[in-house]
């Protein structure tokens, strides 16, 4: 060898590139679904949560999730399982309970930071996209250090998910009283074991579980439930976006029952 | 075969340019092979960084059209035929020259962070762990300590501010490793990830976990559990509490006292003197040069009849223990 490799010279600079990204696949496609997607659903759900009525079908004793528990002066008395005692105003969700729990749950999630983070906050919009942030701390100051309190609306999202159990129960006896079984059944159904199952594939709850624990043959039990909780949390994105979907399917079907714009299919009664 | 267009980045700290070249590919070769028929046809002097040609060593990092990739493990099949193929070094680390970085900040990170604790009164060799208390632990042994995981995370990548503060992805998977571990004595990790690591910073959009080539969870396995064992200790309220009544693990609030490892030298041991784990190691002095400013290859005109030290003729061993810039536990 006739020539000196470069030594390096303290000198600590980066490469020079010019370019921001050289990606040169659709790296932006999966932000701008999901920007999409979260946008279209939350304006879907504040119009239907405003809406203040299509919200009960009273002959199949049908309650949306999104109006449950149905808690305001305002509700219907029968819709109200567990009474009325919310003052009734246009700006006052009918669930005001349950609601705000059931966003911060979302909003705290460690899938739907992610989503968010990438998709509105552009921090990053992509890997290896330049942040569109100059300055950034991520979650150690007020407000993101807040998202340490994951748990809590875990714990608050698992009371939420029993009432719609509820709903699902009593969605099966008729007004009359006798046992019934429609669609709206199957699919009230459907959305509750969805719910909870992307309740049980929080990442909190993975580690309340067992995930906190330093010998997993010290707590078998623990552990084969940790083990299982694991599993559904490889697919708590899938189900994140599940239950969306069969939160705003089942809304839209117990609208369209409510409003008269087409009718049940019934298989019992 | 096939000729493709390549765009390759050539330079060093002062400055660099992507260059064009057209290079022969032939079926089942990996972006690293095309490197090495660069270098033998037309840039001998292209610097890149390679060793096991197999995705086990994680030499051979860099980035190919913006994605932080091992080239040996990136298959030219993967691209178009047409498709003009950029690579260009790590970004996120100081450039030395054309495509080999200086990781090193990677390495000042993992002597930060304190080696496994062996737990009192069992000798070494009477370990005994059930398989699944450690195999949480093994994912993360995995590693092939290839730095795509640092080298991506917008925490550093974009704010190099934050690389005094920040551990990064890969020091989290250490952290959790031996936060899991059975034996591991000790019990302030999760102070430590806390105050010294900076896993606050992390705002999980997993990147990490995607450019990972061992396909380890980061994300999912280690740095959110994590995150949930800080919780516990710092702000839970419940826990905390539950563990004040219950008189549960105790452990001494270590954290908030201790000095930040990034801010000078750190006394590790009563005994011991203060450990500076962000100290630039000295570099060698280059070899001298002849009259013709040419190193003297020849042997005869050498002052010695074996190889210059790898570590540079002016180091002598052993090393004075003050000056070294990690903790030797049986060097005082």
């Amino acid at each position: 060898m006739t020539t000196l490799a470069t030594r390096p010279t303290g000198a600590k600079a980066r490469a020079e590139i010019s370019a921001k990204t050289l990606r040169t696949d659709r790296w932006w496609l999966a932000p701008l679904i999901t920007a999409v997607g979260l946008f279209a659903w939350v304006a879907y759900a504040t119009f239907r949560v405003f809406m203040q009525k299509w919200y009960w079908v009273d002959e199949y004793h049908y309650l949306t999730p999104f109006y449950s528990p149905c808690v305001s002066e305002g509700c219907e008395p029968a819709a109200a399982h567990f009474g009325r005692f919310i003052p009734d105003s246009p700006w006052i969700p009918y669930a005001a309970l349950s609601l705000p729990f059931l966003l911060l749950f979302r909003l705290t999630c460690y899938y739907y930071r992610k989503a968010y983070y990438r998709a509105f906050w552009m921090s990053p919009p992509a890997c290896a996209v330049p942040d569109g942030h100059k300055n950034y701390s991520g979650e150690t100051r007020f407000p993101l250090i807040f998202q340490n309190l994951h748990r809590y609306a875990f714990y608050a999202a698992v009371i939420i998910s029993i009432f719609n159990t509820y709903d699902a129960i009593m969605a099966m006896q008729k007004a009359n009283g006798d046992f019934g079984f429609g669609l709206g059944n199957v699919i009230l159904w459907v959305n509750v074991i969805m719910l909870w199952a992307y309740t049980a594939s929080c990442h909190s709850c993975r580690h309340i579980i067992g995930g906190r624990l330093k010998h997993f043959s010290k707590h078998p039990v623990r552990y084969r439930a940790w083990t299982f909780v694991s599993k559904l949390n490889t697919r708590h994105m899938g189900l994140a976006w599940i239950t969306l979907a069969t939160l705003a399917i089942t809304d839209f079907y117990i609208m369209a029952l409510a409003a008269g714009w087409f009718s049940d299919l019934r298989f019992v009664g | 075969m096939s000729v493709r267009k390549f765009k390759v980045w050539r330079g060093d700290s002062g400055g660099g340019q992507l260059n064009d070249y057209q290079v022969e590919v032939n079926e089942g070769e990996v972006v690293l092979d095309v490197i090495h028929r660069l270098q033998a046809t037309q840039e001998p002097d292209l610097a890149c960084r390679w060793n096991c040609k197999a995705g086990k060593c994680g030499s051979c990092s860099m980035e190919i059209n913006g994605m932080p990739r091992l080239s040996c493990m990136t298959r030219m099949s993967t691209f178009e035929e047409n498709e003009t193929v950029t690579v260009t070094p790590l970004r996120t680390f100081p450039v030395i020259r054309d495509l080999v970085t200086d990781v090193s900040y990677n390495y000042t990170k993992a002597r930060e962070l304190p080696a496994f604790a062996p737990p009192p009164g069992v000798a070494p060799g009477d370990y005994r762990m059930q398989q699944i208390d450690v195999e949480r632990s093994q994912e993360f042994r995995k590693c092939i300590e290839c730095f795509l995981c640092q080298n991506t995370c917008h925490v550093v990548r974009d704010h190099e501010p934050n690389k005094e503060e920040f551990a990064g992805p890969r020091y989290f998977i250490r952290a959790a490793e031996l936060d899991m571990h059975p034996l591991d004595a000790k019990n302030d990790r999760k102070e430590f990830a806390k105050s010294q690591q900076g896993l606050g910073y992390c705002n999980i959009t997993k990147c990490c976990t995607e450019v990972c080539p061992e396909h380890i969870k980061i994300t999912d396995n280690a740095i959110i559990p994590m995150k949930e064992r800080v919780v516990d200790r710092r702000y839970d309220p419940l826990v905390v509490l539950g563990r004040k009544i219950l008189r549960r693990d105790q452990i001494a609030p270590t954290a908030s006292a201790e000095p930040t490892v990034h801010a000078g030298p750190v006394k590790v041991a009563d005994d011991m003197a203060p450990v500076d784990f962000g100290r630039e190691p000295t570099p060698p002095l280059p070899p001298e040069l002849n009259a013709k400013g040419h190193v003297n290859l020849n042997e005869m005109l050498s002052d010695r009849s074996a190889a210059a030290s790898p570590f540079g003729d002016d180091l002598s061993f052993p090393v004075d223990p003050k000056g070294l810039n990690y903790y030797h536990p049986d060097k005082h």
